[in-house]
């Protein structure tokens, strides 16, 4: 088990480790990201799973589409970007059609308002237990901790967020909630907490939880789903799980409640099925999810299965100030994982470190415009800019794009540091003019050369290639020493040899 | 062909026997190279750390530099990829300075891209030979021009070389800029696996066309012990073909 489920429990846990992904603000990075490079062992469950992921996933992807890949995810992210361009009328679409087959529609402008609403649902027909099946969602509003503080008991039913609700860890990752633990884990917090005989087998553990989850599906009169997708045409909810809890959370108890982000519609079936093809295997590396739900409304007359009634509750929740914003594409996103298991940041920290419900690139996009840049500094920072993520996005979200759009919105609502702005502004002008350009590359050189001189550490030789070393931890030379050495620039610049390759032959 | 040479800051400064061996491959090949001076910084740092004002600055300064109409080879990946930024996010707002800033992109290739796709380069046909064991770091930013093995194909052409392929190729190096120094430790963690990887491979050289990632893989890998030696393709290139002497 991380060392952070212990910061969860202290935290209270509502919804799961509070405190881990709803830090005080503002939130700073540091400490968790020094906490996650000590823990061997979470580094090695992260990198050896989002390194398998992405190699079934590439390999599925390709397999299947081959060149029309590239086009197929444009055709997604299009299929996004235009029903974002139209919400407004395929909200009311959707809100017409989902009320015609029976469902009770709702809007809640944040987080307060959508637990109300459900809180209120539960009351008003009398509900004491809740399962819930995995839902992102959720866990931004923090639905567990208002319903149980309405006295109304839930139970996570996705087999990784039970592990972590009875842990009182924190999700770590938007599809493989508990991709930072292993079964050693799961076997002691089952024999602590259920009470079952401590086994590192996974079908033993299975079935302990399997039998636990049963009991509470029959005795549940409230379920609890997100919404993967929502059909305009229909007024439908899709729910795409793998373990079936999904469907036993919208058909067993009485009342389904299904929470959705507004930005979770699309317009047709037909378009559906686009992002279906994408969704699975982006994610899991799967064709389709094992159970791929289409939920239009509560049980009909002379049907035997289903919810009493249904309750679709979209979420905006600081979405519509994204929508209004120009990076209003960062909205397509469906989900998938894929930026994450791809991400050389996240494969190192996993998601903890972002202090936040969604980590990995989509998290440190998402958080700062969602909760605040000002809140969330660190996050659009702390990448590479590498692109992997961009590459391995279903629709096509520019992540890298967007990071440097708020490292700009740092610079621009002075949340950026003194020091900083200070260092760019010098370095700006120290190349802006040919000259200056020239001095600030001799300096370096002398610079960088007599400290390592000093040191011992400078080769010598050939004017263009010979160079030196400098290992000293001093600040600010520690910034890129802590982590490696540096290496002196030789003696000449190319241009100082481009002058004399060149002499007498008219070139410049 | 007529040709403009893009040296990137770090090349220019840190790597200058890259850009010399780009010189002298590209003399070999026919092209008629040409290093235009008025050149300094893409304004790739400022760009990507949000200062796009001062970019912007940089940006114009490249687009009169670089001006001519003439194929442009950049010796870095990156800074190549910076000039799309230029049309697409700096100079967008002016219709001039953005038509120029993508006619310039549509014109900037990187080092291997060029002898690949453009010159279409066989180096079997020139005799390259350079007899070692090899194996090869792929920049990230290669990405935004959409390079991806123009590089191994040319080392694959090349006599006596051994090539040998490196575990999770297309994992960032964790340099990223500023980044390894804003967070130096995580950049840390992520070349250690780099370093690994290389170590892996038994190869006595890494071949790395971008002298950012050249500059912290090299580091972590004397930190760690882990002795090779770094050389970009267009070193490996004219040291085979004579026009350096092999180090």
């Amino acid at each position: 088990m991380s060392g952070e489920a212990e910061v969860g429990r202290s935290g209270g846990g509502t919804s799961g480790g509070g405190r881990i992904l709803f830090p005080p603000l503002p939130y700073r990075m540091k400490a968790r990201i020094t906490q996650a490079l000590g823990n061997e062992q979470l580094q090695q469950f992260v990198g050896q799973a989002t390194d398998r992921k992405t190699r079934e996933s590439d390999a599925v992807l390709t397999e299947t589409f081959g060149d029309r890949l590239g086009p197929l995810r444009e055709l997604a992210g299009r299929i996004k970007q235009h029903t974002l361009d139209h919400l407004d009328v395929y909200l009311e679409r959707f809100v017409d059609a989902a009320t015609a087959a029976g469902s009770h529609v709702h809007f809640a402008s944040d987080a307060e308002q959508a637990n109300a609403i459900c809180v209120q649902i539960a009351r008003r027909e009398g509900c004491r237990l809740c399962v819930k099946s995995k839902s992102m969602l959720t866990e931004e509003i923090r639905l567990n901790g208002a319903l149980a503080q309405a006295g109304v008991e839930v139970v996570e039913t996705d087999l990784g967020e039970f592990i972590i609700q009875l842990d009182g860890d924190a999700p770590s990752h938007i599809v493989t909630p508990m991709i930072h633990k292993d079964r050693r884990s799961v076997g002691r917090v089952f024999e602590r907490k259920l009470g079952a005989a401590y086994s590192e087998d996974p079908v033993e553990l299975c079935q302990v939880a399997r039998q636990a989850l049963r009991q509470r599906f029959r005795a549940a009169d409230l379920g609890v789903t997100g919404g993967n997708f929502l059909v305009a045409q229909t007024g439908s909810v899709v729910v795409c799980t793998n373990e079936g809890n999904g469907r036993m959370c919208s058909s067993v108890p009485r009342v389904h409640v299904a929470m959705v982000g507004m930005e979770k519609l699309v317009p047709t079936y037909r378009d559906l099925t686009v992002l279906l093809k994408l969704l699975a295997r982006s994610s899991t590396a799967q064709a389709m999810t094992v159970y791929t739900q289409v939920l239009t409304g509560p049980r009909r007359d002379g049907e035997r299965d289903g919810p009493q009634q249904m309750h679709i509750v979209l979420v905006d929740n600081g979405r519509s100030a994204i929508l209004r914003s120009e990076h209003r594409e960062v909205l397509r996103c469906i989900r998938c994982g894929a930026c994450l298991n791809r991400c050389p940041v996240y494969r190192k920290l996993g998601g903890h470190p972002y202090g936040a419900v969604y980590s990995g690139p989509i998290g440190a996009v998402l958080t700062p415009m969602l909760r605040g840049l000002v809140n969330y500094r660190d996050l659009p920072q702390a990448s590479s800019l590498c692109g992997a993520c961009y590459e391995g996005c279903p629709v096509r979200i520019d992540l890298p794009g967007h990071l440097i759009w708020l490292r700009k919105q740092s610079v621009s609502q002075g949340v950026t540091g003194l020091r900083e702005r200070i260092v760019f502004r010098v370095w700006a002008w120290s190349v802006r003019w040919v000259s200056t350009y020239r001095l600030s590359s001799w300096l370096c050189r002398r610079m960088l050369r007599a400290m390592a001189a000093v040191g011992g550490n400078l080769a010598k030789g050939d004017r263009c290639s010979a160079r030196g070393w400098i290992g000293w931890r001093v600040w600010p030379l520690s910034r890129w020493t802590a982590a490696r050495d540096l290496p002196t620039p030789p003696a000449d610049s190319f241009r100082k040899w481009y002058a004399k390759y060149r002499k007498g032959s008219g070139d410049e | 062909m007529k040709v403009s040479l893009f040296v990137s800051c770090l090349t220019d400064t840190f790597y200058p026997r890259m850009a010399i061996a780009a010189v002298k491959v590209l003399d070999r090949l026919g092209c008629s190279v040409h290093f235009p001076q008025k050149q300094t910084c893409c304004g790739q740092p400022m760009y990507k750390n949000g200062f796009h004002r001062e970019a912007a600055v940089l940006a114009k300064r490249m687009i009169d530099a670089l001006d001519g109409g003439e194929q442009v080879v950049s010796l870095s990946g990156s800074c190549g990829a910076m000039i799309r930024a230029y049309g697409d996010e700096l100079l967008a707002d002016d219709a001039r300075l953005r038509d120029a800033a993508r006619e310039l992109a549509g014109r900037t290739h990187e080092f291997s891209q060029f002898l690949v796709d453009v010159l279409h380069v066989d180096l079997r046909e020139l005799g390259v030979k350079w007899p070692g064991v090899v194996t090869y770091h792929y920049s990230c930013h290669l990405r935004q021009l959409g390079v991806t093995d123009q590089t191994d194909r040319l080392l694959k052409q090349i006599e006596g070389l051994e090539y040998r392929r490196l575990a999770n190729r297309e994992q960032c190096c964790g340099f990223g800029g500023t980044f390894a120094t804003k967070f130096a430790e995580l950049s840390g963690a992520i070349v250690a696996e780099k370093v690994a990887a290389i170590g892996k491979t038994g190869a006595g050289t890494v071949i790395s066309n971008e002298a950012g990632c050249g500059m912290n893989i090299a580091g972590a890998c004397r930190r760690a012990g882990c002795d090779v030696r770094f050389k970009s393709v267009a070193e490996v290139i004219a040291e085979g073909l004579g026009l350096l002497e092999r180090k």
